[in-house]
């Protein structure tokens, strides 16, 4: 099933001219910002100098620290009397960054999610429960509205109260529900101690943090759904940029709207099909803040065969940060690899912390893991060799020795957003 | 026969730092459960605790209603004579036969100083225990 199956199939030269056409536009827009004034005068590049799409390669960079630079408004394209909307990104460190939009861009951001959601087979026949943030959060308001596009009943149950969504869930027979991977875990961990099953749930949508292939086969089994992968950031209208379609092979991108690269994150060099490296996205459709090559952080690479649904461009489920990217003794380690080992342990729950300390001079990774309550032996020497176990398979997949450190199921806390669980209290060198 | 012998112990995964076995002794408390025996075995920043009880499963359903993680382990408890050389009796039997004794504590009973006992084959223990005239306690005898 297909939302708009033109744009959705585009490829080759037809793909090309559009996107050489709206690249330029793109840059026509970046024009009215004065940080790319100054970014493209410095550059040497206009609109002008736009004819095909391998003119990107000429454009400069976007970083993240450049938009909160123009915090608030600062990057806005548009005059403020043409700003509807505004969501914020959550920052880390310091301001937040401010992200605006057109009417035309909620109507284009409306239309990539109701694609999306058309894409892993919902209806206007479906019911679908949105458990994520209404504020400020891209996630809330750009699934509401994707999904009332498409004409499916939206429950706007936001985030919070889990046995209320459970409830819910039961009650309204919801048949798809979106939010975090974490959270979707916690509802599973609910669902289980109220000793209920939530038989109308068929598709879960899952994004705003990276999860692994282990988590989706749990997600799946525990909570007897198809779990699909949902990308998306702020910055380039919010979630919805690619999604898995029913094969749950890679994303596709939708190469319309945006223009991706994968670059080297230490020297810019532009990476072909299937070498990993950092997503770079240049905006095709965004009135009020156009980007140019915005540096995304995520790390993954363009998957290289074609797939069976018929759709464009795919990019591999993201498989860390590159500014998350922790370097421990010099070695590079990625949260996501961590979460992929204690997956892979029964033993263990889905809960974890990592903390990042330095000790003498030297860097010191301890990660508490929580006993999974129903296959705890009761003996002192399984969990002795339980920690082993993990520290040996952490230390086989991250060439790195680490402590683990059992805690008690449900200790560890919990997170609704997105999740937070590397604490880096190495501070400055 | 040999399984009235067999004694469940609640063993309780808890994290080594302060407050963890207060909590436990607390919920225990609370709900009026008597604890006979108990040790605490380490390792790094974890433990179990291990104790025998008067009512084993209300003490079990309380502790995992508090997030505790809980198991039973099966144990056997043998009198022993309050005085010198009562513990090598025991020990000798079982070293004898083969049975190691993975871990044991003891408490001071009404009657005579109980052994509790976590082998490696409780049945094959009790057999022995009983043969060589040895005293061994049903879950009604502790206390």
């Amino acid at each position: 099933m297909f939302w708009d199956k033109e744009m959705e199939t585009l490829r080759g030269e037809d793909l090309e001219r559009l996107q050489a056409k709206q690249l330029k536009w793109t840059v026509s827009q970046a024009e009215k910002v004065p940080f790319y004034q100054e970014r493209l005068r410095a550059a040497g590049m206009s609109a002008d100098d736009i004819h095909t799409i391998e003119d990107v390669k000429r454009l400069p960079f976007t970083k993240k620290t450049d938009l909160r630079e123009g915090y608030p408004f600062g990057f806005f394209a548009v005059p403020r009397r043409e700003i509807v909307r505004i969501h914020t990104t959550s920052g880390t460190t310091g301001k937040p960054t401010v992200v605006g939009y057109t009417r035309h861009d909620l109507k284009m951001w409306a239309g990539l999610i109701a694609r999306n959601l058309t894409m892993v087979g919902l209806t206007p026949d479906d019911i679908f429960q949105n458990a994520v943030n209404y504020g400020l959060f891209t996630g809330g308001l750009g699934f509401h509205y994707g999904a009332e596009l498409m004409g499916m009943m939206v429950v706007p149950s936001a985030t919070g109260n889990t046995k209320r969504q459970i409830e819910m869930i039961r009650d309204f027979g919801v048949t798809s529900i979106h939010c975090t991977p974490g959270y979707a875990l916690h509802i599973a961990e609910v669902v289980e101690e109220m000793g209920v099953t939530l038989d109308s749930l068929k598709i879960g949508v899952f994004g705003a943090e990276a999860w692994s292939e282990t988590m989706r086969n749990e997600l799946e089994s525990r909570l007897s759904l198809k779990a699909y992968d949902s990308y998306g950031m702020s910055e380039m209208y919010g979630p919805g940029v690619a999604f898995e379609c029913q094969e749950q092979n890679g994303l596709h991108i939708w190469e319309d709207c945006y223009l991706p690269e994968i670059i080297d994150p230490k020297t810019g060099e532009t990476l072909g099909l299937g070498e990993k490296g950092e997503l770079v996205i240049t905006s095709l459709s965004k009135e009020a803040m156009p980007l140019i090559r915005y540096r995304t952080g995520d790390i993954t690479m363009f998957l290289e065969d074609d797939c069976p649904c018929g759709r464009g461009l795919r990019i591999a489920r993201i498989m860390g940060r590159s500014d998350d990217m922790l370097v421990i003794r010099g070695i590079n380690v990625f949260p996501s690899q961590i979460e992929h080992v204690l997956l892979g342990i029964p033993e263990v729950g889905d809960q974890y912390m990592v903390y990042v300390d330095r000790i003498n001079h030297l860097d010191e990774m301890t990660i508490d893991v929580e006993m999974n309550r129903s296959l705890f032996s009761g003996e002192l020497c399984d969990l002795v060799g339980l920690q082993k176990q993990i520290a040996r398979q952490l230390h086989d997949a991250l060439s790195l020795r680490t402590t683990v450190r059992l805690v008690e199921p449900g200790s560890l806390p919990r997170f609704e957003g997105k999740a937070k669980r590397v604490v880096d209290r190495r501070g400055g060198l | 026969m040999q399984g009235e012998f067999i004694i469940k112990q609640i063993s309780v995964f808890s994290e080594n730092k302060p407050g963890r076995l207060a909590a436990i002794a607390e919920a225990l408390e609370k709900s009026s459960v008597n604890i006979f025996a108990f040790s605490i075995a380490e390792a790094n920043s974890f433990g179990v605790v291990r104790a025998l009880v008067d009512k084993p499963d209300i003490a079990r359903s309380v502790l995992e209603k508090l997030g505790f993680a809980v198991q039973f382990t099966d144990v056997i408890a043998v009198r022993m004579k309050d005085e010198p050389g009562g513990l090598y009796e025991t020990a000798k039997i079982l070293g004898e036969a083969g049975i190691n004794i993975e871990y044991a504590y003891a408490y001071s009973g009404k009657e005579a100083a109980v052994l509790i006992l976590r082998v490696s084959q409780a049945g094959e223990a009790i057999a022995r225990i009983s043969a060589a005239g040895g005293s061994l306690l049903r879950e009604s005898d502790l206390g």
